[in-house]
């Protein structure tokens, strides 16, 4: 099976001037050299703490932030390359769903008008049809065809997001990126918003790229899982085995720190060591050294290699593995 | 919260404009300041009908006249009746203001937007320009645009216009900076839309109602300026009579007959305090800050 999306060495740094009068050059690594692919209809979680790079991988590979380096390409086709109706075909493939529902949508655009303007734009439907469509879509995601003619301001955070949702749908996207979705809801509206990214991904075959802090929403979402560390990915692998046995001490460290609903297992909690180090000055070598409770002379020097975790079952950056 | 659909029965909340101009409403200062701009319209528009005497008629015998049952404001050194000068002069004070704030918005809010979305160094130097026009202060700026063009009517309107582009640009480009990199603009470019789309279907109307506040405070400065530069003779020319051309001709009176003067002085006063209150008002009502309360 072909992957619809392969990320190849994605890279984004950020350079910005700081200081007077002699300006220092500060160069923030927030996505250095990155690589995956995804297959139709599958889920790809991509987790991390905050600041390690996924919010902006994802939107790097989707040309919101131009990326510095590597390549994306959807189905064979260069997105990075692609400039005008190219870009546009593209865009309408792979769509992004925000973490802030209150800030994605247009406080002085209707409803109707935000769903119908994309299908317009596209030239997939005009007036009674993109109307129709439209509520079709508000009642595909759980919202009453009435709320067309309301404004953001009327709807609760969740109410908002299922229209952020039905928005991304209005251009028939293949690929949905998910950036931190459900994070900024309450526990029990995330609970209904992940059930409708599931049906969705059900019903439609949709592919997803998944970001996310949280552990225990990667592991119900997804069917693979990238983990980040301060712009690298250090291990990838099948969900299931990723978070349950995680080979790279930083993918245990997290799955240590999330909580377990069961009160009788409840263990000592890990001491996490020290801060995540800045980006714009990253250890040498290994990224995670500096924290690592299994770290050794090797690992302030050379980066470690990739490593397969053997077959089906994905591959690790780490020396004790190496 | 719950997240239940039974939520959106209820009725439909009051649009923020309607919300806006019923606060304004409540609000005993702005009303009134909507009163007297209002008055102040209709007497302009409707001078040549309700002018009880025609504005350049000269009548030698009646000169200097104190305000009196068939005169009300008295009449100026020409015999001609102060009223009906003020009336028409409205006309000038109000399509002049108007007209180069109109002016100034257009342009200024569209340097401001676009400046803005582009950012980097292109904001940096169009922002640099606009400060050093801000610089100036509009009567010197204007007084310098008249002096070069010639005073008539659309050379006054040129000239206000000129020294309210910069602020217009500033007040436009803030809000487009904070705007920009909410996530629904960057929804819009993932959706595929071109630039000129966001920019205009979906900054802009975000940014309307601050310009429009801004706009409504700034024609208070217009109609000022306007009178001024009418007052030291760079406004539109006699016999055409204009509020800061009449001040004018009364300080020559102003001992004798200290109504020429004080009359068009106060019509001035009213039309300015009048815009103020309306932009005070409307800003206390658009701003987020003071909604809820």
């Amino acid at each position: 099976m072909a992957p619809v999306l392969e990320v190849t060495n994605l890279r984004k740094h950020f350079v910005s001037k700081k200081g007077f009068p002699t300006p220092k050059t500060v160069t923030v690594r927030a996505v250095e050299d990155i690589s995956f692919t995804i297959n139709p209809g599958e889920a790809f979680g991509l987790v991390g703490e905050s600041g390690c790079g996924k919010s902006t991988a994802a939107r790097a590979l989707l040309r919101l932030i131009e990326p510095d380096g590597g390549s994306v390409r959807w189905k064979g086709e260069d997105v990075l390359a692609a400039r005008g109706p190219a870009l546009k075909a593209l865009r309408r493939r792979m769509q992004i769903v925000f973490q802030d529902p209150y800030s994605s949508l247009d406080p002085r655009q209707s409803i109707g008008s935000a769903l119908m303007e994309p299908m317009q734009v596209h030239g997939i439907a005009t007036g009674a049809e993109a109307r129709r469509r439209a509520g079709a879509l508000l009642e595909e995601v759980g919202l009453p065809a009435a709320a067309l003619d309301r404004f953001p301001h009327e709807f609760s955070g969740g109410q908002r997001q299922r229209i952020g949702i039905a928005r991304a749908l209005t251009v028939e996207p293949e690929l949905i990126v998910a950036d931190e979705p459900v994070s900024a809801l309450d526990v029990s509206v995330q609970a209904q918003v992940l059930l409708l990214l599931k049906e969705l991904r059900e019903r439609r075959g949709l592919s997803f790229l998944f970001v996310s802090h949280d552990l225990s929403v990667i592991r119900w979402f997804c069917d693979r899982v990238a983990v980040m560390y301060l712009g690298r990915i250090v291990e990838e692998g099948p969900a299931a085995r990723v978070l349950a046995n995680p080979l790279h001490p930083y993918a245990q460290m997290l799955r240590d720190a999330s909580p377990i609903p069961d009160p009788s297992r409840r263990g000592v909690l890990p001491r996490i060591i020290g801060e995540i180090p800045s980006a714009a000055n990253p250890p040498p070598g290994c990224p995670f050294h500096p924290r690592c409770i299994h770290a050794m002379p090797q690992c302030s020097r050379d980066m470690p290699a990739w490593t397969s975790a053997g077959p089906g079952q994905g591959g690790v950056a780490c020396h004790l593995h190496g | 919260m719950s997240d239940t659909a039974a939520e959106l029965v209820a009725p439909a909340a009051i649009p923020a404009w309607k919300r806006a101009l019923g606060k304004a409403r409540s609000n005993p200062t702005t009303l009134a300041g909507v009163l007297i701009c209002l008055a102040i319209v209709l007497a302009a528009v409707f001078a040549p009908w309700l002018a009880p005497h025609d504005p350049a008629e000269q009548d030698i015998i009646s000169r200097l006249q104190p305000p009196s049952a068939d005169y009300w404001l008295g009449t100026d050194q020409f015999g001609r009746d102060i009223l009906s000068r003020l009336m028409w002069g409205a006309q000038i004070s109000l399509t002049v203001s108007l007209g180069a704030i109109a002016a100034a918005m257009v342009i200024g809010g569209a340097i401001g937007l676009v400046s803005g979305y582009i950012g980097g160094k292109f904001d940096l130097f169009v922002m640099q320009v606009m400060d050093v026009l801000l610089s100036f202060p509009s009567l010197i700026l204007g007084l310098i645009v008249v002096a070069l063009l010639g005073p008539d009517l659309v050379n006054l309107v040129v000239a206000i216009a000129l020294t309210a582009i910069a602020p217009f640009a500033r007040v436009a480009r803030a809000p487009v900076l904070a705007l920009k990199e909410r996530a629904f603009v960057e929804a819009g470019r993932a959706l595929g839309f071109s630039h000129t789309r966001i920019l205009f279907r979906h900054i802009l109307p975000n940014i309307l109602s601050e310009v429009m506040v801004m706009g409504t405070l700034w024609l208070a400065t217009a109609v000022r300026v306007e009178a001024s530069l009418s007052f030291i003779g760079l406004g539109v020319k006699p016999p055409t009579p204009t509020w800061g051309g009449m001040t004018r001709d009364g300080f020559e009176n102003i001992l004798d007959a200290p109504w020429l003067a004080i009359f068009p002085g106060i019509a001035i006063l009213l039309l300015v305090l009048g815009l103020n209150m309306v932009g005070d008002g409307l800003r206390d009502a658009t701003d987020p800050k003071l909604r809820n309360e």
